[in-house]
């Protein structure tokens, strides 16, 4: 018997705007005390209404357009009805009848060929709160908090056709959405805070028969790997228990991270009546063509061409370019350099090396800093045409960090310009000679070996501010010389 | 406004019988003291709201505000249904499940009233929810109807309608969404209108039916209604239905109406109790020879008014009541898992016809009856609102009794379907979202009657025109007040 898997996804993203979907609360998500980011609108007080942050709705349609989605011109909110603590009006204000956008998809890199998963809709809604139990042992004992923070946060749910064969693909689709969402800076994309979640409805499908099981909604999982994890977990259960003729009913179940193993959290066997109707307190949302154009034209280019761009137009392996599409702040940086300066290797070499130790190791973002694309082209520059070596570079691009002072300033300060006279090296290097007698007797005996040691001493002694060629070469020269005249 | 005061002169009146408009005058020529008139309807509401329980709270700790009243001001005492959010005071929408709500913000009409120095001095009895049509589903205690108090005042803005016909207050908002504020304003024989839907916002409205409910004052003129009205009106940024857009009410209502041509509706007059229409087919009489034209048209989606209005009402009810559960304000009956603490608190929290209409409204969403209840409820509604268009693309206006029937005797109905017939002149205009005012037109018996006028959408000016017209021509209205009831004889 074979089986193929069908796996659909419903991702909630968290729209990057300043202010909650309904009403003015912040909509950053890092409040830690809980309930400090609430009024009465987004936590349901008698007589309060939405308003729509317009914010929300272009984020949706920039979105919308990345993943190719049709724009509807019109659409509107609807209630769905479920009590739940976290809930405070009772309802949660969706997109149900009518989203903002429909017939999508994304295009996924499945490392030898490349597949398009359709997307159903994209529909705005209104987060929940979220409800922390404190559990003692016993019922009476144990009390739940809820913590409206999260409460109207503003979100797009994508939700995918089951075009999905495997978990692996689940999670390349999770991944490029996520890449996509963040570039346009729809989404931070950060999943540690919640930003981005992710529902995944997993079900079997017999080849020849195209008899269906029932189907599996994994929930609450919280990061993409896990939900592949008990995506895999939960195929290999459903081939089981479909091999030994059991029945799969639909049903929801969680994951256990410590044993690696999903675990049944409800039965569906009815489906939940939300009571679906129209929201009478939003008038619908028009959104027409040149509102759609203009998201259009002012959107950030998608990772995929712009991954392309940096391999073609910049020389670059793919490796270095997806960095770029992972990291955009570097993106936009090298861009800028490269506008200043053709040094495109040396450009990324500096960034994808040494810049990024840095930022990563001082735990800071590029911006927070005084480096600019001017210092790089400064710097590499003064690397090129020699006034120091790359070495130098390195040991000042620190400071280059913190200080407004430029690179010319830095190396004239710290007496760091190359020595290329070469007069001046041979003096040092009869100097190391005088010194060193009996290494230059091993090295006129045929130790040529102690080549390098000259060669470290002259460095040294000039603390790395001669041009290494310079110096390999002068020191070769006058060893061979000093040689064949026999001194 | 001159010949106004002129008539004022020749008839004595105590402080408590003037409109909010004279009242605001008089204060702010500071030809009164507001102190004065604050102090003068406190003692009244002492003395006779034992009797008539129109308020639920009041609040004798009022603040006035020291100096000159600048122009906008209208620096005259008023009260707020109970659904109405005001800082400093309760909320209880005279329900159980919200017997100790503070409120946590301020309305945005308390807050345009507050700013024209107005002074808030009490909260009225209402039905619980606004569900009701007598104030006799209040969780606290029925409201008695000023005029005989054996008799409903109407509702569910009862308790307003009620404390401005005895005199306890110059004026009160109610709110709207099937006849709240015109029927009431009809049973105590006052003023009451109903803005176009969307003109006042609804931020801070306790919400029942979110496409029908309007705020709408219940006062002793129809220059009040317009005044007040336009002191609330306006777009606020915390409600999207509300629109934007300039109104002018008060400064046309005065000017000679050109020729009108209202509509009757057959239908409604057929329904309606004898001796009401009776007097309505006086008051034509009188407005006919004055010069106003009228024709009976018919309307023929009538029978669907009521059951489409249900429906729709309580589907957005059971949605819009869901977040009384317990959770996080209000009353909350402690049990052991989040689900039966929240069934508890909502079954003891709700009355009787709240959890009907829930219960109902539930039905009508649910996804098997969905379809067939509200999406039909919602087709009809449009056909409706067409059908009513067309009439009022002929006529300027629609005129009918506010009520089909009599002021019941507390109590005396029980039939749920002849209760909510009290709205079925009314209701259309929270269906279309019409303006629509009720003014005195006399009385049957000892009771006193309303008069209902119609307008198309957003042409609430035109509607108090027209009212204006009728008021000065109608007999009530004699020496330019309203009667009030005799409490001195009834109340010992």
């Amino acid at each position: 018997m074979k089986y193929k898997t069908i796996i659909g996804l419903e991702i909630h993203a968290q729209l990057m705007t300043k202010s909650k979907m309904f009403c003015s609360c912040s909509s950053i998500s890092s409040f830690n005390k809980p309930n400090t980011n609430i009024c009465p609108i987004c936590t349901g007080q008698p007589g309060v209404l939405p308003m729509l942050n317009e914010k929300a709705v272009e984020l949706a349609v920039k979105a919308s357009l990345a993943l190719n989605c049709r724009i509807n011109r019109f659409s509107s909110f609807d209630r769905k009805n479920y009590f739940y603590p976290d809930l405070p009006k009772g309802y949660q204000i969706t997109q149900f009848f009518s989203p903002i956008a429909e017939n999508g998809y994304a295009i996924i890199n499945t490392g030898d060929r490349k597949k398009r998963i359709g997307i159903k809709r994209i529909h705005m809604e209104e987060d929940a709160g979220k409800m922390n139990h404190d559990y003692h042992g016993n019922v009476s004992d144990s009390k739940s908090r809820i913590d409206y923070n999260r409460s109207g946060m503003p979100l797009i749910e994508i939700v995918t056709e089951p075009d999905i064969d495997s978990p692996e693909e689940a999670y390349l689709f999770m991944e490029t959405v996520r890449n996509i969402l963040k570039y346009i800076k729809v989404c931070s994309g950060d999943l540690e805070k919640g930003a981005l979640r992710c529902d995944a409805n997993i079900s079997l499908r017999h080849c020849e028969s195209s008899e269906k099981t029932g189907r599996v909604e994994v929930k609450n999982v919280n990061s993409f790997r896990f939900v592949q994890k008990a995506l895999e977990y939960e195929e290999e259960r459903l081939k089981k228990l479909f091999l030994n003729g059991g029945h799969i009913f639909n049903e929801t179940r969680g994951w256990n991270m410590e044993l690696k193993s999903t675990f049944p959290l409800r039965k569906k066997e009815s489906e939940n009546d939300y009571r679906y109707f129209p929201e009478p307190d939003l008038p619908n949302v028009f959104v027409d063509e040149e509102y759609v154009e203009k998201i259009a034209m002012s959107m950030e280019e998608l990772p995929e061409s712009k991954l392309e761009r940096f391999m073609y137009s910049y020389n670059m392996s793919y490796l270095d370019a997806k960095t770029y599409i992972e990291f955009p702040e570097l993106a936009d940086f090298f861009e800028e350099c490269a506008s200043k300066s053709g040094s495109f290797k040396a450009i990324n070499n500096w960034i994808l090396g040494e810049i990024q130790r840095y930022l990563k190791d001082s735990n800071k973002n590029l911006t927070d800093t005084s480096f600019s694309a001017v210092k790089l082209i400064q710097l590499i520059d003064k690397i090129n045409t020699g006034i120091i070596s790359n070495n130098i570079g390195k040991k000042i691009l620190p400071e280059l960090f913190v200080s407004d002072k430029s690179v010319s300033e830095i190396i004239a300060e710290n007496k760091m310009e190359q020595i290329t006279d070469e007069a001046l090296l041979e003096k040092i290097f009869e100097a190391i000679i005088e010194e060193n007698p009996e290494k230059y007797e091993s090295y006129r005996y045929g130790k040529k070996g102690l080549l390098k040691f000259f060669i470290g001493e002259l460095m040294k002694k000039t603390k790395g501010q001669s041009d290494p060629k310079i110096v390999r070469e002068i020191v070769y020269r006058r060893l061979e010389e000093i040689c064949e005249s026999g001194k | 406004m001159i010949v106004y005061f002129a008539v004022l002169g020749v008839v004595f009146l105590e402080l408590w019988m003037y409109t909010a408009e004279e009242l605001s005058q008089l204060i702010k020529e500071k030809r009164i003291d507001q102190k004065k008139v604050i102090e003068t309807y406190l003692k009244r509401i002492k003395m006779y709201d034992d009797t008539i329980r129109s308020f639920v709270q009041i609040k004798e700790d009022y603040k006035i505000q020291d100096g000159d009243f600048s122009e906008n001001s209208f620096p005259v005492p008023f009260s707020l249904k109970d659904n109405i959010m005001a800082l400093g005071f309760r909320t209880t929408c005279a329900s159980k499940a919200l017997w100790n709500y503070q409120a946590t913000y301020d309305s945005t009409v308390n807050g345009k009233l507050k700013n024209a120095d107005a002074i808030l001095i009490g909260k009225n009895n209402m039905d619980e929810f606004a569900m009701g049509s007598s104030t006799e589903n209040s969780a606290f205690f029925p409201t008695k109807n000023p005029w005989d108090f054996q008799r409903i005042p109407g509702g569910s803005s009862g308790g307003s309608a009620a404390a401005v016909a005895a005199g306890l207050i110059p004026f009160s908002l109610g709110s709207d969404t099937g006849g709240s504020v015109r029927l009431p304003a009809s049973f105590c024989g006052v003023v009451g209108f109903k803005p176009t839907y969307g003109l006042v916002s609804r931020y801070g409205l306790v919400a029942f039916s979110s496409s029908m409910d309007q705020i709408g004052p219940i006062c002793r003129s129809v220059r009040d209604a317009a005044l007040i009205t336009e002191k609330i009106c306006g777009f606020d940024g915390y409600d999207s239905t509300c629109v934007k857009k300039r109104t002018s009410l008060i400064s046309g209502i005065e000017r000679n109406t050109k020729p009108l041509k209202c509509a009757v509706i057959k239908e409604y007059l057929d329904n309606t109790d004898h001796d009401i229409k009776s007097l309505f087919d006086d008051n034509l009489k009188l407005l006919k020879w004055a010069g106003i034209e009228f024709d009976t048209v018919s309307f023929e989606k009538h029978d669907s008014v009521l059951p489409v209005y249900h429906i729709i009402s309580n589907s957005e009810a059971s949605s819009n009541l869901a977040r009384y559960d317990g959770v996080k304000y209000g009353l909350r009956i402690e049990e052991n898992s989040i689900e039966r603490m929240n069934m508890s608190s909502r079954n003891k929290g709700f009355g009787e016809e709240v959890k009907k209409r829930i219960i109902s409204g539930v039905f009508s969403t649910s996804m098997t009856n969905y379809r067939e209840y509200y999406l039909n409820a919602e087709k009809m509604r449009q056909k409706i609102n067409i059908q009513l268009n067309e009439i009022l693309k002929e006529y300027d206006v629609i005129i009918s009794p506010t009520s089909p029937q009599k002021q019941y005797k507390m109590g005396e109905t029980t039939d749920p379907m002849k209760y909510y017939l009290l709205d079925n002149h009314t209701v259309i205009a929270n269906l279309c979202g019409f303006p629509a005012i009720s003014i005195p037109m006399g009385f049957t018996g000892d009771l006193p009657q309303g008069l209902q006028i119609i307008g198309r959408k957003f042409e609430d000016s035109l509607v108090l025109n027209v009212a204006r017209t009728v008021e000065k021509k109608i007999g009530v209205f004699e020496d330019g007040i309203y009667p009030f009831p005799h409490l001195e004889a009834s109340v010992k």
